[in-house]
């Protein structure tokens, strides 16, 4: 392996000097291009249907979230997108390319980070680390991983002794360590401590801001807030809403709901679609200060309930 | 896209590379388990040490030492346990440990991954069949051949006899669905067939049927093999056909090792449990 380390420095130009160095005609094609782009997707398990007529569009460089209730087909979409499984139906393009069908060239071009890992070894980070970089033609320096990831103090033990927050970080690091196109995240930050979930979300900013696509699958509304350009809400196998955090569902033209504390009849709550013409309002009511005063845009957690209530039975 | 350019520019390093690259990790978590090393490695070695303590004389009718007897069947029984049983439940183990996901998830190539186990057990193999001979040759009485013609049939013997072991194991592995009941699946058929072999009882001991059915399976060739390279020509009257049988030794190994590689091709799941 450490004679493949002389080839890593290929690949260090920032996606913005890329561009500025000059582009080939594939590289302005594949820029074109989205990186997944999925048409009527279907798989069933013998009497279930998992994914039912799935669309989806991941641009080349995006952060896209897929979000929905347990069962709702995403992690059988992701794995199907990763080559893991054959689709029954459906047009399916991964960088181009059909993941049932595709190479190691490609597979060379896409990270994996799995719902569950439980790989168990007697190796240290950095050997671990450094065996699969072995496995790329242009991998990220190992040291330069173990930084991103945060595991520098942890560099030198064994992953059986690493805890679990350690553990996840090392799946990234073992999913970028090939300098992916295409990032796929698997519920990433399930069981970490929000602490561990904030310096997580900082090192997707990383990756996202050093040009990597991410295709993220999460149970966590915020997390999809904070880091995802889109989100696509799945349930029953079908993406039911599509936007951005701030508008998916119609977050942005609904309802505001307005509350305060009137001093005689208490607790009041007020939803409208005017909430500034109600709060000038109130502040005239009760000369100047509204006692208590909340105003409340509907949260994304509000709206993927609204989206997902019908998929409460599957 | 800078990774991309610098991706389609870069090679892909080569199968082999990957397999040998593999084998050296292999040997490095070998190591460090010391469970494996002591029971799988060193496994033999006492047995050896038993044996060879309790039987000090020489076999009824014979000038064989039940010393060196033992010493023969029981490296023979090493290759089984480092190449079928170390193969097999650690490819068991990787699938629950998802680690045969994650390598599907890697440009590696499916070969890579067998290249890793079976070399890995070549290296074990020649190391554990060295030891066995030396502490054999030094403690209990072993005869190191001294004509190339028994030094022959020592290499291909164990050349065939652990290829056809680790294959099996991959085969064996392959079909294992659960790491954790994989010992059991695994370690008890083989201590029962150590003693249909020939290995814990001589075979000039053991009933006709026993041995009838011993035939069928490759440690019974394997233990007579190994034999024919270290006792007394003269012992080959006391074995159950009263030759060597190298003949027919070859025959049954490279059936054993076909039908292990077509059982493999066939059946390993390299998707583990996650079809449901």
């Amino acid at each position: 392996m450490p004679a493949r380390q002389d080839r890593v420095n290929h690949g260090r130009l920032s996606p913005r000097s890329a561009k500025l160095v000059g582009v080939t005609d594939i590289d302005s094609a594949r820029a074109a291009e989205p990186a997944i782009l999925v048409r009527g997707l279907a798989k069933r398990y013998q009497d279930v249907t998992a994914v039912d007529g799935l669309d989806l569009e991941v641009r080349t460089g995006e952060t896209f979230a897929l979000l929905g209730p347990n069962g709702a087909g995403k992690t059988t979409t992701t794995e199907i997108l990763e080559g893991y499984r054959p689709a029954d139906a459906g047009e399916i393009r991964v960088l181009g390319e059909d993941p049932a069908t595709a190479d190691r060239r490609w597979r060379a071009r896409i990270g994996i980070v799995m719902q569950e890992s439980r790989d168990i070894y007697e190796l240290t980070v950095d050997e671990l680390l450094r065996h699969f970089a072995g496995y790329f033609p242009a991998p990220r320096p190992v040291d330069e991983v173990i930084e991103l990831v945060g595991l520098g103090e942890k560099r030198g033990s064994r992953m059986t002794r690493l805890s679990g927050g350690q553990r996840r970080r090392m799946d990234v690091a073992l999913a970028i360590i090939g300098r992916p196109e295409l990032l796929f995240l698997d519920e990433p930050t399930t069981g970490f401590d929000p602490s561990a979930r904030r310096q997580f979300w900082e090192l997707i900013h990383q990756l996202k801001a050093a040009g990597t696509t991410i295709l993220l699958t999460t149970h966590y509304l915020e997390e999809a807030e904070r880091l995802a350009d889109r989100v696509a809400v799945v349930a029953k196998g079908r993406v039911v809403a599509l936007g951005t955090p701030a508008e998916l569902g119609g977050r942005d033209r609904a309802l505001v709901r307005v509350g305060w504390t009137d001093p005689d009849e208490g607790e009041r709550t007020e939803t409208t679609a005017a909430p500034t013409k109600l709060v000038v309002e109130l502040a005239a009511r009760y000369g100047g200060e509204v006692p208590g005063l909340r105003v409340q845009p509907p949260t994304l957690e509000d709206i993927y309930l609204e989206l997902t209530r019908e998929g409460d039975g599957a | 896209m800078s990774s991309g350019t610098a991706q389609r520019q870069g090679k892909l390093p080569s199968m082999l590379d990957l397999g040998i690259s593999r084998i050296g990790m292999e040997l490095t978590i070998y190591r460090r388990v010391p469970e494996q090393v002591v029971f799988g490695f060193a496994y033999p070695l006492i047995m050896l040490a038993i044996f060879g303590s309790v039987f000090p004389g020489t076999i009824p009718h014979t000038d064989v030492r039940y010393q060196q007897y033992y010493a023969a069947s029981l490296t023979a029984t090493g290759m089984m346990t480092v190449g079928f049983q170390s193969v097999a439940i650690g490819i068991a183990l990787d699938r629950d440990n998802n680690i045969i996901k994650r390598l599907r998830g890697m440009p590696m190539p499916p070969m890579a991954y067998f290249v890793g186990k079976i070399g890995s057990v070549l290296v074990q193999g020649v190391a554990q069949t060295a030891l066995m001979i030396a502490v054999a040759a030094l403690f209990f009485h072993l005869h190191v051949p001294s004509d190339p013609w028994h030094w022959f049939t020592l290499v291909w013997v164990f050349l065939l006899g652990l290829a056809t072991c680790a294959v099996l194991g991959v085969a064996v592995g392959g079909v294992l669905r659960n790491g954790r009941s994989a010992s059991a699946v695994v370690v008890t058929p083989l201590i029962v067939l150590q003693f249909i072999s020939g290995v814990f009882f001589p075979v000039t001991q053991l009933p006709r049927f026993l041995l009838d059915i011993g035939a069928v399976f490759p440690l019974k060739w394997l233990c007579q093999g190994i034999r024919s390279a270290f006792l007394p020509d003269d012992f080959k009257t006391l074995e159950p056909a009263g030759s060597w049988e190298h003949p027919m030794t070859l025959i049954v190994l490279a059936a054993w090792l076909i039908g292990a590689l077509a059982l493999s091709v066939r059946t390993f799941g390299w998707r583990g449990q996650d079809e449901h």
